[in-house]
């Protein structure tokens, strides 16, 4: 079953590459959220799909070279987890420069205006 | 020297000099010695803004209390964070010329930060960064300086920018380059990215020799070598 290997070979290292890649490039805006929430939404599909046909998974499994479908899952389910991680991350760090503006714009907003001072001996 | 190690006398600005300088210093949980530094440090450079950053000891009142003018973060960002929310702060002055970053914990000297300011008004030149190893002054211990060594090797490869000293906080600018240099890394990192800026805004640098200097009190509060993992990390996932 060399052939196979390699199919299972290919599909998990698109599946670590293209999040890599999702990681790398600029995000624009919605585009990180709706690919967070699409991969959810496959992964609970697929959930459901593996439950209600249990034989599924060992059948697609033995298709791309897997010997059990336990296995093919746990794959699966490493490649979300990381894909899930890196994106969550990158969100993360946008979230955190949202907060340094905003805590920035209050802090300079509250803070009295910069009137030069006259020198410290010149106050004694 | 006191505990602050400052010395005794404050060196002397020329009027124009002392009106049209800022100290930007990035203030966190430094009561017992914020007070004195400021004292200190006003006697040559009247202007300075420290930038608390949600410290819980109450140095926000001292540092007031030492007549510098006060900025408050709601919550801890960095000390990066903090930088760029002074020079923004100071900027809004009309008649600030010269930004200087300035630490809180008493490590810096203000007769450096006063020839950097020299420098700057007679000198083509944009930034002046202090460097602690142009001269045999400072001693910052050995692991400290060998990871100092690899941070300066790290910094010619990723930005083409020569320097002896990474990640010094003592540096002059003008109004001009302090207004174009955007810090986004709010912690440790920011000082690596301000390197990178000089290279990508090309922007004239030069080095000056300074004394950071290292009492029990710094020594006590300074940055471990663990966090040197971080910037590095930070540095690399942007
Ligand atoms: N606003 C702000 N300032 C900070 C923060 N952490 C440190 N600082 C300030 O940054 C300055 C330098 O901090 P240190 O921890 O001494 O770092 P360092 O001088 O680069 O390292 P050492 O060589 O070990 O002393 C001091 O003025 C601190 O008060 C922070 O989270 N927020
Ligand atoms: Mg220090």
């Amino acid at each position: 079953m060399d052939t196979g290997k390699i199919v299972i070979q290919i599909i998990l290292i698109i599946g670590l590459a293209v999040p890599a890649i999702i990681l790398l490039l600029p995000t624009r805006g919605a585009r990180g959220l709706a690919l967070r929430r699409l991969t959810m939404l496959a992964a609970l599909i697929v959930g459901i799909i593996a439950v209600i046909f249990p034989s599924l998974a060992n059948a697609v499994a033995n298709a791309v070279g897997v010997g059990r479908g336990a296995d093919l899952l746990l794959y699966g389910l490493i490649i979300v987890f990381i894909g899930y991680g890196l994106s969550t991350s990158a969100h993360l760090r946008k979230v955190d420069r949202q907060i340094s503006e905003l805590t920035r714009e209050l802090a300079i907003a509250e803070a009295k205006p910069p009137a030069p001072s006259s020198t410290a001996a010149e106050e004694h | 020297m006191t505990a602050a190690g400052t010395s005794e006398s404050a060196p002397v600005a020329t009027p124009e000099i002392a009106r049209g300088t800022w100290l930007v210093v990035p203030l966190y949980n430094e009561a017992p010695v914020i007070r004195e530094v400021v004292e200190h440090t006003r006697r040559t450079f009247p202007n300075v803004v420290c930038v608390d950053d949600g410290s819980s000891d109450g140095s926000a009142e001292e540092a007031r209390a030492g007549g510098a003018h006060v900025v408050q973060h709601a919550v801890n960002l960095g000390q990066g964070a903090a930088l760029q929310t002074g020079i923004r702060y100071a900027l809004q002055d009309p008649g600030a010329r010269w930004i200087v970053t300035f630490d809180a914990d008493g490590q810096h000297r203000t007769e450096d930060a006063l020839r950097m300011v020299e420098r700057l008004q007679a000198e083509p030149l944009d930034i002046v960064i202090g460097s602690r190893f142009l001269d045999g002054r400072t001693k910052p211990g050995l692991l400290k300086r060998l990871v100092l060594r690899a941070a300066v090797i790290f910094q010619r490869v990723t930005s083409g920018v020569r320097l002896t000293d990474a990640h010094n906080g003592l540096r002059a600018m003008t109004r001009e380059a302090a207004g174009r240099i955007r810090i986004t890394q709010n912690r440790m990192a920011h000082a690596s990215e301000i390197v990178d800026q000089l290279g990508e805004l090309e922007l004239r640098y030069a080095e000056e020799p300074v004394h950071v200097i290292y009492t029990d009190y710094s020594r006590s509060k300074g940055q471990s070598l663990w966090n040197s993992v971080n910037i590095l990390s930070e540095l690399i996932f942007k």
